[in-house]
């Protein structure tokens, strides 16, 4: 183990305690947490690793509680996230939203299982896709991205921790029951200071500090509380100076400025990975677990002579409109395979615009599709 | 108009927001009078000021957080605890204070409130307690008492209200007091002593709302809700908290009802630190 508390080498271990060493490497030292299936191994190694780092674990009274939490120890400088699966995600949502209008980073990992309501507590689903966009009231945007390994568990938990630290918005986690729970290499490199973002600091006079103003870039520094900046934030539309102001041009300006700091950077913040893309007829447009059966599929499928490719959604939101628009300009149909009954498919039909056909291929939840699903498919697709 | 100072007053001015006056508290209200006492009770207690976080729910109390001139979050309903549970746990050198309403604390937040007693999280708690839902209009809530009339409960409350220092003493907070707003001087004193005493301290501060629950149950005035605080408090420091519940012939009993010591969450924390290193050893 490094001396920053960090762990490097070669590991077989499943998704959620990369999960947690993906976020003990990003530098993570507050976890708050409320047991659940299938994210309690998350819990359980946060609080075996964080006492002996320097980091604080906290098992709340519940996930608003653990929501609530991790807000606060943000406010003072820690890097912090919750884990939890969709009967806790839920009662996260009130402030989820909170931390959107505060603009505090955070990071909050969905192991999704199968719902409504308690569903299939220890089965996989990927439900919770609309929710993560759209859970909370009003209108804002959220950053979420899907990992389809133990490895990519690993990764994209410090990606996540940069893009909350860069944009100072929560960014969502969306693993599943399968990945949590599957156990595979997890190769951890050891952390290189210059791979992690770090919040932006205010350097004006204390005195002068305003909590929400910009200055060329839509992201305002941050104080923490202590530092004697004294300043004051608040869930109510606010101006600059993070003051309450309940008028429409101050709701405007406020939420113009919250929702563009995402989109006008979503190049830098989306990722798809593409297999055999170029010469497509066929695309079958899938992310998290789902990929990898997908991927199954789109391999069988060339083996058959036909020209299918795979486009895998590493950010599932901002959507990657702008790419799934172009090849909706020029292939004959997208497959979209969720473990839901419709939620991505949603956004694939809605910027193929008509151009492309959508085929959506769904799942109640409690496994995995069959590759043979997704063939048969891409095969009527192709037709 | 000039006017000669005799003797130098102290004033708590440069704690406030004085660029966000006036407030929002209506005239007989009871929330900007404990605002007061909180502060001269941070100038009492020797705080320095900047390692003072105050964190608010919603509500008329909810808005003190946008008044002073500290640290301070505005946050959801109800859940200014658990937030005020990660600022304090991030940062174990800020005095993390809590102020806020009845229902935000006792209804929405009531499983916060006593999870955090129960844990000793060194945090003062200051709730208002004006038995109405003041910010919605004056309905009814847990602290409401029986029979009372509000918007909600237009025959008459059929609830029985929490009797709050009983129920905070029982999950485990370490200080538990209840003063009237007429109490002004026993309310700083006593709100300096939770800031200085480490653990979980709680403070109930019994407030008029005049606009709302005072119009609607004989108290149209401030100074009548003044009037039965003066006449009905009686202070009984060290009473047993069962029994302390706010009667329906209207007594008050008011003063410090609990102040024990147990080890405060953070105690806890390096206690086991030491414990899991000896046992890796």
């Amino acid at each position: 183990m490094s001396s920053d508390g960090a762990i490097s080498g070669t590991f077989f271990m499943n998704g959620d305690v990369a999960c947690a060493e993906g976020a003990i490497s990003a530098g993570c030292r507050f976890f708050a947490g409320y047991p659940i299936t299938p994210a309690t191994e998350v819990a359980e190694r946060m609080s075996e690793r964080l006492p002996h780092i320097g980091g604080i674990y906290i098992q709340m009274e519940d996930e608003i509680a653990s929501m609530n939490a991790i807000l606060g120890a943000s406010w003072t400088g820690m890097k912090a996230m919750t884990a939890t699966s969709g009967p806790g995600f839920s009662l996260m949502m009130e402030n989820l939203g909170l931390a959107v209008m505060l603009e505090t980073p955070c990071v909050v990992v969905d192991v999704q299982r199968a719902g409504p309501s308690t569903g299939l507590p220890t089965l996989v689903a990927q439900g919770d896709m609309m929710q993560a966009r759209w859970g909370s009231h009003g209108s804002y945007e959220i950053i979420a991205l899907a990992p389809n390994s133990p490895q990519e568990v690993f990764d994209l938990t410090i990606t996540a921790f940069n893009l909350s630290e860069r944009y100072r918005v929560p960014v969502l986690v969306m693993s599943d029951e399968a990945v949590g729970h599957m156990s595979e290499k997890v190769v951890i490199p050891p952390v290189s200071q210059g791979q992690l973002v770090n919040r932006r600091r205010p350097n004006s006079p204390q005195d002068k500090y305003l909590p929400y103003a910009t200055d060329g870039d839509l992201v305002p520094p941050m104080a923490l509380a202590g530092e004697g900046y004294r300043f004051h934030v608040t869930g109510l539309t606010h101006d600059e100076r993070g003051y309450p102001v309940m008028t429409a041009e101050a709701q405007d300006r406020l939420i113009r400025r919250l929702v563009d700091k995402i989109r006008v950077n979503k190049k830098q913040i989306i990722r798809c990975e593409e297999v055999d893309v170029d010469d497509a007829e066929v695309v079958v447009c899938a992310y998290g677990i789902t990929s990898r059966i997908a991927r199954l599929a789109v391999q069988e499928a060339r083996a058959e002579g036909l020209r299918a490719g795979l486009l895998r959604l590493i950010t599932v939101w901002p959507f990657a409109e702008e790419r799934v628009r172009e090849l909706g300009g020029r292939i004959k149909a997208f497959v979209v395979p969720e473990i839901n009954n419709g939620q991505i498919v949603l956004e694939v039909e809605r910027c193929a615009g008509g151009k492309a056909e959508t085929v959506f291929v769904p799942h109640m939840g409690g496994s995995v599709h069959r590759p043979e699903t997704i063939l048969q498919a891409i095969k009527e697709a192709v037709r | 108009m000039t006017s000669t100072v005799t003797h130098k007053e102290k004033t708590t001015n440069h704690l406030l927001r004085l660029d966000r006056m006036p407030h929002i508290w209506c005239a007989g209200c009871g929330i900007g009078p404990a605002v007061g006492c909180f502060l001269r009770a941070i100038e009492r207690a020797g705080l320095n000021p900047d390692k003072v976080a105050l964190v608010s729910g919603i509500g008329c109390a909810g808005r003190a957080a946008g008044y002073v001139k500290l640290d301070s979050f505005h946050t959801t309903h109800g859940r200014a605890l658990p937030f005020a549970t990660g600022l304090k746990l991030g940062n174990p050198e800020l005095n993390v204070v809590v102020f806020s309403g009845d229902g935000d604390l006792a209804a929405i937040g009531g499983n916060h409130l006593i999870h955090s007693a129960r844990r000793n999280m060194d945090i003062t708690v200051i709730c208002i307690n004006n038995f109405t839902y003041g910010m919605t209009g004056g309905q009814v809530g847990p602290t409401t008492p029986l029979y009372a009339r509000s918007a909600t409960s237009p025959y008459g409350n059929l609830e029985y209200p929490f009797n709050l220092p009983y129920l905070l003493a029982a999950s485990g907070a370490t200080y538990v007091a209840r003063w009237t707003i007429l109490h002004a001087r026993q309310l700083e004193r006593s709100i300096a002593e939770a800031l200085r005493k480490p653990g979980f301290s709680f403070i109930e501060v019994i407030a008029p709302c005049p606009t709302l629950y005072g119009r609607m149950n004989k108290q149209p005035k401030g100074m009548d809700t003044m009037r039965w605080y003066q006449e009905k408090s009686v202070v009984r420091d060290g009473a047993d908290p069962r029994d302390v519940a706010m009667d329906s012939d209207g007594a008050i009993v008011v003063g410090r009802f609990v102040d024990i010591q147990r080890p405060t969450y953070w105690e806890q924390w390096q206690q086991m630190l030491g414990r899991s290193k000896a046992s890796k050893a």
